[in-house]
């Protein structure tokens, strides 16, 4: 029986047709730039085709208009504008007619307004989309270590969609929860977050809701009992660094001198933006995403009950300089370029569809109280 | 010029053989022999009787239940799905216990099955090394074979057993999966900062690219002199013939020297043995003696100064 040749064969097939196309190769052309020092294979490279499909997705969109800043402010024209009641009426149109594009271009301003009385706030996107522009304030303000003067818009997360691409939730995986057999202590399943490798599948929530620490080595060269950090810690920062790896479509080397991994003397400039974005989504996923929790419905949470958070991926989307480097926020100063407000409402007391008017318990729309800011700031640098 | 093929070009059939009688007190060899063109590719073309006996038998058991248990621990992670098993088959594990257990042993839902299957495996292993003594002795070989799996079990059993007891937990013992121990592999290099600065790593990969390359010059000698009879390397120890003149001074004309027959089988197995051995060490001392290897390069000039490229890059958890 000769039975084995085409078995074989088929199987044969099978195995390098997965190879081939399941694999996720860059395919040459590649172009490299050597980023470090001659002789330390520091050199980033990038798949040239993909480079192609990653430039066209990442056009950002002109303002539809531009808009006129002199006139009655938005905030005595308009009720319950609590947080751009600073702009012009042309501006405020002109920046709902551009988040419209950027986050329900399909649809339309009835996703976030009950169209009969666009001043209420009792469709849920609206009092989520109020936080969030606080959020993309803040972030242009205070975290400028990491965001530069480039700045984020709404679309540098949403590009289009209502919710973000790469955004995460927490992620239990399949199986062990407190059965008997099938131990793998958060690891050692596929995970999208960590690359697709069997790193630890939680490491998002460890470094960016919780502050685990990240750092695993020991600064002398001989044990002195102060690290008890083992290769499972190795493993959890290892799946964090290959996420930011991934979203940024970069390599190690993009920030480290692979030799000495923790080592700031050898390390590109790179390396502490990115410690600082670490920051960065932590604080956004504590302060400003954790918080409305009990806003969202349950079809827009995760599938343990918590809400959609950011991480490195959400802005970057598989680039450096998300779009490029492009300063979308350059044509929103006015709106996007500081906070306007302070003060968090309740959000447990909001009622979809009843609730007419959320609002933080004492604030005012147009005189932002500085020393909260400077709190925030202190806190926001501490770290 | 037959013998210039990569590939073995001759089978021998005949009827088959049952090999030399047994000692008294063996058991019977099991399993009816036969020819397999396939195997006769690559080797004998004969495939069994097997001798299992006591030692073998328990050995495989033992191995069987590791495996099985291992298995079961995979197929539960991903809540007993079957198409996920065979999915992500290479991305699934038996985790060891976390450290906060030590030494004790963990309940059996936080890596429970981990030490229970270890003992298994280890029973397993140390029951085949056993075999191979008795099976070589039966013979009577020397026991040459069983020496050099003892420096193989010497590496795993500093990974699995005596690096955990003296870090003092089993957490520092490596996963039971296709991927995940080699992602334990990197990040235990990672964590005691780079294991490219252990000089016993060095040496490890010495005897083990060197074990290759001694491999690939003597498999080739002796495939390039067959034409001589120089396949009779045994013979050729005392009694040299144009075969082995030639191969030898071959080496001598190229590099100047040559091993000998006999000794090139030497070579082979101390760099084949010394490859786990050294590995061995510098893993027991990883953690236990040294931290950061490439701190402890530093200290004892092995990394190659560089320039500083950023001088402004500082840590920003330094002063903030």
């Amino acid at each position: 029986m000769k039975l084995w040749i085409p078995f074989a064969a088929a199987g044969a097939v099978f195995v390098g047709a997965a190879v081939l196309f399941g694999a996720d190769w860059d395919f040459p052309p590649i172009d490299s730039t050597q980023v470090g020092f001659r002789g330390t294979g520091m050199v980033v490279t990038q798949d040239r085709g993909e480079q192609a499909a990653l430039r066209l997705a990442n056009v950002p969109p002109p303002p539809p208009y531009e808009a006129d800043p002199e006139g009655d402010r938005a905030g005595d024209i308009y009720e319950n504008v609590q947080i751009l009641g600073h702009l012009s009426d042309d501006q405020f149109n002109q920046f709902m007619a551009s988040i419209t594009e950027w986050v329900a271009p399909e649809q339309g301003c009835a996703y976030c307004h009950n169209e009969e009385n666009m001043a209420s706030d009792e469709v849920y996107t609206k009092v989520v989309s109020r936080r969030m522009i606080e959020m993309t304030q803040h972030v242009n303000e205070d975290w400028q270590a990491h965001v530069a003067q480039t700045g984020v818009t709404c679309y540098t997360c949403h590009r289009g969609e209502p919710v973000p691409a790469n955004v995460w939730s927490r992620n239990l995986g399949p199986g062990q929860k407190g059965r008997a057999v099938g131990w793998r202590n958060g690891q050692n399943i596929v995970s999208k977050e960590a690359g697709n490798t069997s790193l630890p599948s939680n490491a998002l929530e460890s470094y960016l809701l919780e502050d685990k620490a990240i750092r695993v080595h020991s600064l002398t060269a001989l044990p002195n009992g102060t690290n008890q950090t083992t290769t499972k810690e190795t493993e959890e920062t290892w799946a964090l660094m290959m996420h930011m790896s991934e979203g940024l479509g970069v390599g190690c080397v993009a920030c480290h001198n692979s030799r000495a991994f923790n080592d700031w003397d050898q390390s590109p400039p790179q390396r502490v933006t990115a410690w600082h974005g670490i920051r960065m989504a932590r604080e956004l996923n504590q302060t400003y995403m954790t918080p409305l929790e009990p806003v969202f419905p349950a079809n827009r949470k995760g599938p343990e009950g918590d809400v959609l958070k950011v991480s490195c991926a959400t802005c970057h989307n598989g680039v450096q300089k998300p779009l490029y480097g492009v300063s979308m926020l350059q044509d929103y100063v006015d709106s996007l370029g500081t906070k306007t407000s302070t003060g968090v409402p309740d959000y447990n007391t909001y009622v979809p569809g009843e609730t007419q008017v959320l609002k933080p318990a004492q604030t005012s729309s147009l005189e932002p109280v500085s020393g909260m800011g400077d709190a925030e700031k202190a806190l926001a640098s501490a770290d | 010029m037959e013998y210039q093929n990569i590939f073995t070009q001759i089978q021998v059939r005949g009827p088959v053989e049952a090999g030399i009688p047994l000692p008294r007190g063996d058991d019977e060899r099991v399993g009816r022999p036969f020819y397999n063109w396939l195997a006769g590719w690559i080797g004998n073309a004969q495939i069994g009787p097997v001798y299992l006996g006591f030692l073998g038998t328990a050995s495989l058991i033992c191995g069987t239940i590791w495996f099985v248990i291992v298995g079961f621990n995979m197929l539960a992670s991903v809540g007993w799905d079957p198409i996920q098993f065979i999915r992500q088959l290479f991305w699934l594990a038996l985790e060891p216990p976390p450290a906060k257990y030590g030494l004790s042993i963990p309940p059996l839902t936080e890596g429970g099955w981990y030490i229970i299957s270890s003992v298994f495996l280890l029973a397993s292993v140390l029951l085949w090394w056993a075999r191979i003594y008795v099976r070589a002795r039966a013979l009577g070989l020397g026991t040459h074979v069983f020496w050099a799996f003892g420096a193989a079990i010497w590496l795993f059993l500093v990974l699995g057993l005596f690096r955990p007891l003296l870090m003092g937990n089993w957490a520092e013992a490596v996963p039971y999966g296709i991927f995940p121990h080699l992602d334990w592999t990197a990040a235990f290099s990672i964590r005691y900062g780079n294991l490219y600065y252990n000089p016993f790593h060095c040496l490890s990969i010495v005897f083990l690219y060197g074990s290759v390359l001694l491999f690939a010059m003597h498999g080739a000698t002796i495939l390039a002199v067959t034409r001589y009879g120089g396949e009779r390397e045994l013979e050729q120890i005392t009694d040299r013939g144009t075969a082995s003149e030639r191969a030898a001074l071959f080496w001598r004309w190229t590099m100047g020297f040559n091993a000998t027959m006999e000794s090139i089988h030497r070579w082979a197995w101390w760099f084949a043995v010394l490859t786990p051995i050294t590995g061995g060490i510098g893993i027991l001392l990883t953690g236990t003696v040294v931290d950061n290897w490439y701190l402890w390069g530093m200290k004892h000039g092995i990394v190659a100064p560089l320039p500083d490229m950023w001088p402004t890059v500082v840590d920003p958890a330094i002063g903030g």
